[in-house]
């Protein structure tokens, strides 16, 4: 919990919490030691629970005073009720599910907004690699060798665009991420985006 | 609800404070039957603050009683939450003011069926009624109206007494600001009704039983209830905690004797256990207890399904498990907190990693201390109450 203490926040984390509006309710999930909704909580009073897989996250969390459950984006999302939350945040979470369709579609039932981030399958970093080793790409955002990750669901902008197509979910914002989490200077078009930034982030919203 | 005198603490009552409650409005019980008045045994710690926010209610366990952290006046031994309870300790008597009564049932100090029958004039025995955990809950409650406060800042509490903190929740959902149910459940379970229905026979089994009445005849069940004692005290182990104590090394000898003595030192442990309990505890208190423990189904008190329990709840809720907990693992807990997630309640919930089975929530566990001091901290910051209780109410 030092980043909270000291104040900080991961560049990503902050480019979510800007997206959040004060005093609503958020379910934050795979939320870690509950560094963003510490400071969703203290910045702009937002309601805040958590879910977080593992133990030594949740004991962080609950211990500062957090609302956060042991439990899995897999297996979880069901029991909350629709409409509960104003935001549902997966951060760097959706690629070590293992139904991410299932898993967006509760995302959009519990919460009015979803606020998705993931590593970019597409990046051309990570197509070169494959392309010129051969091998699964270890990057700074892919950091484990694929007998060991709990990545299991790669994909790339693209392909998370077609699936929120496929689900008829609106996406009101794209924002593609460098590889320290800060906004890319690159036009956010779905094919610019897929090749160039290291990570996509997304505000969705249901259809209609 | 409202009281003009100063609430009692026990700093000035070192034996324990006592009320009566509802001798002019009996309590309903579950079973039907109007009981009153009642004696109620009872221990607080710390004060009680001027707007009468910071009061926590400590639910005690099975065997438990209300000498949470002063020494109990039969064993001698330190309270059973001594080192959680204290100035700047997880439950800090600078700043929340602590109470925890004998349970309904009870043999110390809390009308139970160890006391006389006001209609026979003859220790109550297989007379007194049938009780539940919510029929404790609402002494509780009687007690807490008495004392003038209406909204309690935390109900917590283990195994037994986490169930009174789930019913809590349920039955006064405005008086329970926040709730830590400890390695608890919702429901007894069938094992665990097997586990109790044993020590119940083993009590019964016993001649000097004498069908309930051995106050009467002057005999005690000793036999039977340390028995059952021991029966229990296993479920409340793990493997790996009897395998770290004991093993199957041999007491006070070098080769097994070929008989019935205790040769191993579990053995001698677990009569150890069996024969102190007997000295401060009740075989019929025992029977009554356990059987409120079985009939706890906060589902079916809820129309069958869990959620309704919680629906609408304002409650902060903490549920705590324990890895090696096998009389209330951690699925049970789960079950809780599903519940609580389908009405969108403010739910945290924390599985601690421990080889000490149930009985972890007793004993000295680091991280399960962070969590009770963090999440007080945090539900604290909401309540609005200051960091510390300064001087004076």
């Amino acid at each position: 919990m030092m980043t909270v203490a000291n104040g900080n926040l991961r560049v990503d984390l902050r480019l979510i919490a800007d997206m959040v509006e004060p005093g609503s309710r958020v379910l934050d999930v795979g939320c870690g030691e509950g560094a963003l909704l510490d400071w969703l909580g203290r910045t702009k009073n937002v309601d805040g629970r958590g879910i977080e897989l593992s133990m030594a996250g949740v004991s962080a969390a609950v211990s500062h005073g957090l609302s956060v459950i042991q439990g899995d984006a897999d297996t979880d999302l069901k029991d909350y009720p629709s409409g509960a939350f104003d935001y549902v945040i997966l951060s760097q979470t959706l690629q070590a599910t293992y139904a991410p369709r299932t898993v967006l579609s509760h995302m959009l039932r519990i919460g009015r907004r979803a606020i998705v981030s993931f590593p970019n399958f597409g990046h051309w970093r990570v197509r070169l690699h494959l392309l010129t080793h051969g091998r699964m790409p270890v990057t700074d955002t892919l950091a484990y060798e694929w007998y060991d990750t709990p990545n299991i669901h790669f994909c790339t902008i693209r392909d998370f665009l077609d699936l929120c197509r496929d689900l008829q979910i609106k996406v009101e914002r794209s924002i593609p991420l460098d590889r320290g989490g800060k906004t890319m200077a690159i036009p956010s078009c779905e094919g610019i985006a897929n090749l160039f930034a290291d990570q996509g982030l997304f505000v969705l919203s249901r259809e209609g | 609800m409202t009281q003009s005198e100063p609430v009692p603490t026990a700093s000035a009552n070192p034996a324990g404070l006592k009320v009566e409650l509802g001798r002019d409005r009996p309590i309903r019980l579950d079973c039907g039957v109007e009981l009153g008045p009642i004696q109620v045994a009872y221990q607080t710690y710390g004060r009680l603050n001027a707007d009468k926010s910071n009061a926590i209610l400590i639910c005690h366990a099975l065997t438990g009683d209300h000498y949470v952290a002063d020494p109990h006046p039969i064993t001698a031994k330190p309270g059973w939450w001594h080192e959680l309870v204290g100035p700047g300790r997880v439950f800090d008597t600078d700043r929340y003011f602590l109470i925890c009564s004998n349970v309904l049932g009870g043999c110390m100090g809390t009308t139970g069926p160890v006391d006389e029958n006001p209609a026979t004039g003859q220790a109550w025995g297989l007379d007194f009624p049938v009780i539940t955990i919510g029929d404790m809950v609402k002494v509780q409650a009687r007690l807490v109206d008495h004392l003038g406060i209406d909204q309690l800042f935390c109900v917590v509490g283990g195994s037994m007494g986490g169930m009174q903190v789930l019913k809590w929740a349920q039955v006064y959902p405005e008086r329970v600001f926040s709730a830590i149910p400890i390695a608890s459940a919702a429901r007894h379970s069938a094992q665990n009704i097997a586990f109790h229905e044993v020590g119940r026979q083993a009590i019964m089994a016993d001649p000097d039983w004498c069908e309930g009445n051995y106050l009467q005849e002057g005999k005690r069940p000793h036999r039977g209830l340390a028995v059952a004692r021991m029966a229990a005290h296993i479920t409340y182990l793990s493997e790996p905690a009897l395998h770290q104590k004991f093993g199957r090394n041999l007491q006070n000898r070098d080769t097994v004797t070929y008989g019935f003595d205790a040769d191993f030192q579990v053995e001698s442990y677990l009569r150890h256990q069996g024969n102190t309990f007997v000295d401060r505890f009740d075989a019929n208190s025992y029977l009554y207890i356990t059987r409120a423990m079985d009939y706890f189904d906060l589902a079916a008190e809820s129309g069958g399904v869990l959620a309704n329990a919680f629906r609408g709840t304002r409650t902060r809720f903490c549920v705590v498990s324990f890895t090696s907990d096998w009389l209330f693992p951690t699925p049970e807990s789960r079950a809780v907190v599903h519940a609580l997630n389908a009405v969108a309640a403010n739910v945290s919930f924390v599985e601690i990693k421990s080889d000490k089975g149930h009985d972890a929530f007793l004993l000295d566990e680091p991280e399960f201390h962070a969590t009770l001091t963090g999440f007080l901290e945090g539900a604290a910051t909401h309540r609005g109450l200051p960091r510390t209780e300064g001087a004076g109410r």
